[in-house]
């Protein structure tokens, strides 16, 4: 093993510190060039139809299954704490809020994360490695364009839907178990739900997180796979990356988001 | 006509580093149009490189690299991309987009940059595979192909729209005997037949020395020699006669750089 001198640490740390530096200066270039840089494929629109197929209808079921259960948890978990007040009707409006503000962005997002994201950084990845895409830029044509880009905007249109769908099975769930299983008046469940969460601050906040999260997972995703070392090891980190970096950013930019809209000051 | 258009490429005080490593340094190499020019060297001395700044994937630290008559460094990313239409490259792993078939694969050029209809793009992408023997392989996707079979249909897609300059990575790579041949062959065939420029980086000596009209010996970041394939067979440059011997040890040795053997062995474990 090489021994190393202090100052050569230090030095380390140094570099370490630069090459953080340097990728957020490459990853906003990158962006920028993807979604706002002359295009010369005239608006590939089968290309996004195909992105939108693989990143958001294949993440579905996960998704749904996980929408589900987490409803059920939550109107299980939710009965049990307010039939000890005897307010158990507050159970949908419970199920509902805490889906549409928080879960659901958020367990959405980590999914995807999981699921699309990793998929995405792992793809182009490996065609980094297989010289894919330096053949697309000898062939003439930018692989910003051709693969980046829709992409992207496959990835900031499905997590948001995605997050809806969550939502609507999530809260069918928690009544299924609520109203079907344990008993609560249906009446009730739905119009304690009806007369607490309103579109604008509920809905609205929730696909505005969605919106938010969408960016920042695929942005992640994408930008890792394309700035991997193009080796087998290269390509494991970008997926781990990927994952834990996107994953971390959507608990931090939740908290953040969290405060502005319902924060009160 | 102009030294520029007498030349396919011309590298003029090339020097490229890579953080503090030069991989080369003030290199002039000129390619003549219509011919074969190799690129040899050891492993690792920069070929693929150089084959990169004549692709302008990579921008040159100092120098100019002149492609028919133009300065690619110089270039915006939207005119780079139209220049890329002349060149061609074929790629060391042949590079097939994994979920596209063959066809789609040679088609891929014509569909991006031509608005052909498609009983066209169907008779030039027959022609191209025609060309390379695989027109019977249309049907198949990359994962079913072997590899010298990949590198053919990359060769009918890099020459799917006809470039002028056609660049081979390490083509002999890896091959078996057969496709080895072939791919001679066909290098030699489509410089021939087309009037293509073609540019072949490899190490394989006697393949490439069969094929080139003229070749470029590149190590120590620098061109180390030139000239046809019989000069430079006999020529009495060490280094270059190493290369084209084959000799395990000589100006470049066979030994890392490493301290003294037996100190090291005597030094134990406590390094």
């Amino acid at each position: 093993m090489r021994k190393r001198s202090l100052i050569e640490r230090v030095r380390l740390v140094g570099e370490a510190g630069m090459n953080v530096v340097a990728a957020q200066g490459r990853a906003t270039l990158f962006l920028f060039h993807a979604l706002f840089g002359p295009s010369g494929l005239d608006g590939r629109f089968s290309l996004l139809i195909k992105q939108l197929y693989s990143i958001g209808v294949l993440s579905l079921a996960i998704v749904v299954v996980s929408g589900v259960f987490i409803g059920m948890v939550l109107a299980l978990q939710g009965y049990s704490i307010l039939s000890s007040y005897g307010s158990e009707q507050a159970v949908g409006q419970m199920v509902a809020l805490t889906l549409l503000r928080e879960l659901g962005p958020v367990v959405t997002a980590l999914l995807f994360a999981g699921r699309a994201g990793s998929a995405l950084a792992a793809e182009i990845g490996n065609m980094k490695s297989t010289e894919q895409l330096s053949s697309l830029e000898m062939i003439g044509v930018d692989p910003l364009k051709y693969i980046v880009a829709p992409r992207l905007w496959a990835g900031f249109i499905s997590l948001p839907l995605l997050t809806v769908i969550f939502n609507v099975v999530g809260i069918w769930g928690g009544a299924m178990v609520a109203v079907d299983w344990l008993g609560v008046y249906e009446g009730s469940f739905w119009a304690n739900m009806q007369n607490s969460v309103t579109f604008s601050t509920d809905v609205l906040n929730g696909v505005i997180k969605s919106m938010v999260f969408a960016v920042v997972v695929t942005w992640i995703a994408v930008f890792q796979g394309y700035d991997c070392e193009p080796t087998s090891e290269g390509i494991s980190r970008a997926t781990t990356r990927t994952v834990v970096y996107a994953s971390l950013a959507v608990l931090g930019l939740d908290f953040i988001l969290t405060a502005l809209m319902f924060g009160d000051f | 006509m102009s030294a520029a258009n007498a030349n396919a490429v011309e590298l003029k005080g090339v020097t490229f580093k890579r953080g503090e490593r030069s991989i080369f340094n003030n290199v002039d190499i000129v390619i003549p149009r219509g011919k074969v020019t190799a690129i040899m060297g050891p492993s690792g001395c920069g070929k693929t490189t150089l084959l990169r700044l004549i692709a302008a994937q990579l921008k040159p630290t100092r120098g100019e690299v002149w492609v028919s008559g133009t300065n690619l460094p110089t270039l915006s990313r939207r005119e780079l991309f139209d220049m890329r239409k002349q060149m061609g490259v074929l790629f060391q792993s042949g590079a097939l987009f994994t979920d596209l078939d063959v066809f789609e694969n040679v088609a891929f050029p014509l569909r991006v940059h031509t608005k052909l209809p498609e009983e066209m793009i169907r008779d030039i992408v027959l022609m191209k595979l025609q060309a390379v023997g695989l027109r019977g392989a249309v049907e198949l996707m990359p994962e079913e192909l072997s590899g010298g079979m990949k590198r053919r249909v990359a060769l009918a897609r890099a020459i799917a729209l006809d470039p002028q300059i056609l660049m081979y990575d390490e083509p002999f790579a890896g091959q078996d005997p057969i496709a080895m041949g072939v791919l001679v062959q066909l290098i030699r065939l489509l410089t021939d037949a087309l009037g293509i420029t073609s540019i072949v980086v490899s190490h394989d000596l006697a393949e490439t020395a069969s094929i080139a009209d003229y070749i470029y010996v590149v190590g120590d970041a620098q061109v180390l020699g030139q000239g046809t394939p019989a000069e430079l067979h006999e020529s009495t440059n060490p280094r270059i006669r190493q290369f084209m011997k084959g000799a395990a040890d000589g100006p470049v040795p066979f030994h890392f750089p490493a301290p003294a053997y037996a100190e090291d062995l005597l030094r134990g474990s406590d390094a």
